[in-house]
């Protein structure tokens, strides 16, 4: 039997040079007549050793990383195919600490299975939650879901269920399930990874949620920047077609449920959940006033489910092991995992799920490994361009929805973005402001000229101009953009800019902030 | 590398018709369109509006407001360089301003013999191994100067 090598596929290995590096080892292998088959896996999302490249033994799986094309040929020589001693080789993967900590319920599969193999995914618990769903029927499973505590992963952390059973209450025979993957946060990739790695498994949830609610087609919303994304999920809807786990009657139980693909088109603000609504629609992605709720008024004016890719992802594990179980992690009214992302200058860049209520330091500083640069950290900015900069003195936070806004802050879709002590924080906030100016909708006067009136005052105040004055100005703009904005774009983006400036002064020409000097 | 065509209505014609009896059809008709031409022609909105019998105001407004449409036909390649938070905290406007001197043109222009055009992106989704660009749909991560400047002769050959 050929032995199995695994080279990611995901698109951070590719852009590292997994496709490089799988031709070189087919092409070597070819040469050298050893009999090998190439396994285009999800990535295990330890990217600081990607591409990561693994041998199947009986063992388990042995890895070297991170590997280059010119390595190939080293590895060949020393057996790697037997998994033989080389520079690189870093043991079994599982056993690698990032790895062995984590807690891998929605990532379970990713980076181990071929995203594209039904049979690979039924041979690692693959439409167990799918099978089960429909022997329970649709009140089930929405308590299930309840029960589970499971909050929106896209940022507002809404209860899942309580959402499912507002769209199952609607009585209308058209509804819609929506997956918001369009993933625009800066330090966020969890849901690219999820859709390369194992798109099976959303597809499952959103079939899942099809059955609970009386919804027989749904659409999955891709940003444009992630054309591998749109091309695993095409490729996983064409393959559960024809294993008879999308379409018409599924797996002979009388439900249908069917998808399709939807490419965005650059505008972060269609990640809000009615301008994404609208551009499903084909139109401008102006934000829809609310109420009506998309539960009630959604897609093509029908009642609909939109759910972020994580938040889909994690229901046929609830299902499957039930939600009591999903519960017991976490901590406060955080229940379950969350698949977190470490970004920026980080020495160990990539995905950590594990149980909410691990500190921000330990993610920061112990999985994270500190800075890529070696630099102290000065700063962490959670939950994307409309999420808080919080300071090192913060780093005893825990993980959670309501521990973060406790401090003004937010875990949005669970980014963390470390930056070293090179970084301006008053350029920082002035890109949070010009941030906002460039993907504004331009439905409310605070967000779509108040953003650009903050990129001047924030020019002003670093030039030192009327520095007082013009701080007392940018306040108050802050304090007009929070409550006179439709959505959080507007409203959030005083965060950035306000925790900038509050944890770090000195930054803005202001005097620094005595309290850390009492710490 | 691109190879697009020159408009004909013919050819937008079959674009549009593939499409039109999707649901909500705008969006994926203006990808396909803009695959095929570079940009979305004027004319193409007109047609567009005739047959999804909406205003040509409503196409028009709907080409204008997302960044990824174009009304004119982009250099051979295009390179997409992270201008977002995680890609900035890892050096990466040292490395902006450095693909952009050494292409000669700014953010948003197209080298005059039109083989590249440089674009900000605001992510994507590489942040795990910042600073990060796309040339085309090839995906680079971990840039430093070498690699910025490795991946710059590549889309100005
Ligand atoms: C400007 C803006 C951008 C957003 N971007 C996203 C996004 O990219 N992905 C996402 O899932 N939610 C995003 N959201 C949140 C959505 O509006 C919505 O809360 C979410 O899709 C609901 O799904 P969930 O309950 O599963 O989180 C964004 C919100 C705002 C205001
Ligand atoms: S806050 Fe900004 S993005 Fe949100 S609705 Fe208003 S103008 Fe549009
Ligand atoms: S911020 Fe540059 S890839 Fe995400």
């Amino acid at each position: 039997m050929s032995t199995r090598i695994f080279i990611p596929r995901d698109a951070g290995s590719l852009a590292l040079g997994a496709d490089e590096v799988a031709k070189a080892v087919a092409k070597r292998a070819q040469k050298d007549g050893i009999d090998i088959e190439i396994v285009r896996n999800g990535s295990r999302g330890m990217f600081w050793l990607e591409p990561l490249v693994e041998v199947e033994t009986p063992e388990g799986r042995i890895g070297y990383g991170p590997v280059q094309e010119s390595d190939v040929d080293s590895l060949f020589e020393a057996n790697f195919f037997e998994a033989g001693d080389h520079p690189l080789k870093l043991g079994l993967v599982e056993e690698i600490p990032f790895f062995k900590r984590q807690t891998r319920l929605t990532f379970a599969r990713v980076g181990i299975t071929d995203p594209r193999s039904i049979e690979d995914y039924k041979a690692h618990g693959g439409y167990v939650g799918l099978k089960k769903a429909i022997e329970m029927g649709q009140e089930a499973i929405i308590e299930e879901i309840t029960t589970s505590g499971l909050r929106g992963r896209g940022g507002a952390g809404f209860p899942t269920g309580i959402k499912w059973n507002t769209v199952y209450q609607a009585q209308s025979p058209e509804k819609y399930i929506v997956c918001n993957a369009d993933e625009g946060d800066s330090g966020t990739f969890a849901d690219r990874m999820l859709m390369e790695g194992d798109p099976l498994m959303l597809i499952e949830g959103m079939t899942i949620a099809g059955i609970a609610v009386g919804a027989t087609y749904g659409y999955v919303y891709i940003r444009s920047e992630y054309p591998h994304a749109v091309e695993a999920m095409n490729a996983a809807i064409e393959a559960a077609r024809e294993a008879g786990t999308l379409g018409d009657n599924i797996l002979g139980s009388g439900f249908s449920y069917d998808m399709e693909v939807r490419v965005g088109a650059g505008a972060y603000v269609c990640g809000e959940e009615t301008s994404l609504l609208d551009s499903v629609e084909g139109k401008r992605g102006e934000v829809r006033a609310k109420p009506p709720l998309p539960a009630h008024v959604g897609l093509f004016g029908k009642p609909t489910i939109i759910n972020n890719v994580l938040s889909l992802s994690a229901v046929p594990h609830i299902i499957a092991d039930g939600g009591s179980h999903y519960q017991e992690f976490g901590v406060g009214r955080s229940r379950g995992t969350m698949p977190i992302q470490l970004a920026g200058n980080i020495k160990h860049g990539g995905l950590y799920e594990t149980a909410f209520g691990i500190t921000l330091g330990e993610l920061v500083n112990d999985i994270g490994g500190g800075t890529r640069s070696g630099k102290e950290v000065r700063a962490v900015q959670v939950g994307g361009p409309l999420g808080a900069y919080l300071h090192p003195s913060q780093f005893q936070l825990p993980f959670g929805y309501e521990e973060f806004s406790a401090e003004d802050a937010l875990i949005g879709h669970g980014g963390i973005v470390v930056f070293d002590e090179t970084v301006d924080m008053a350029k920082m906030a002035r890109f949070a402001m010009e941030f906002c100016a460039v993907e504004s909708c331009g439905k409310c006067t605070p967000c779509r000229i108040g953003s650009s009136r903050g990129v001047e005052l924030l020019d002003k105040i670093m030039a030192g101009e009327n520095r007082q004055a013009n701080l007392a100005v940018l306040e108050d703009l802050c304090d007009t953009m929070k409550f006179g904005s439709l959505c959080a774009l507007g409203g959030f983006t005083p965060y950035p800019v306000m925790s900038a400036l509050t944890h770090f002064p000195e930054d803005f020409g202001a005097e620094p902030k005595r309290l850390e000097a009492a710490e | 590398m691109h190879n697009y065509e020159s408009f004909s209505a013919e050819r937008a014609e079959q674009i549009i018709s593939r499409h039109k009896d999707r649901k909500g059809a705008t969006l994926p008709i203006l990808h396909d369109l803009q695959e095929t031409f570079g940009c979305v022609p004027d004319e193409a909105v007109v047609m567009i509006a005739e047959t999804l019998n909406l205003s040509r105001a409503e196409v028009h407004g709907c080409v204008t407001f997302y960044h990824d449409f174009r009304k004119k036909v982009p250099g051979r390649r295009i390179l997409k360089v992270c201008r977002a938070e995680s890609c900035q905290a890892a050096g990466g406007n040292a490395l902006i301003a450095r693909a952009e001197e050494r292409l000669g043109i700014g953010m948003g222009e197209t080298t005059a013999d039109g083989s590249v055009t440089l674009e900000p992106v605001y992510c994507l989704g590489l942040c795990h191994s910042s600073p990060a660009a796309m040339l085309d749909d090839k995906v680079y991560a971990m840039l430093d100067e070498a690699k910025i400047d490795a991946i710059v002769s590549e889309a100005d050959r």
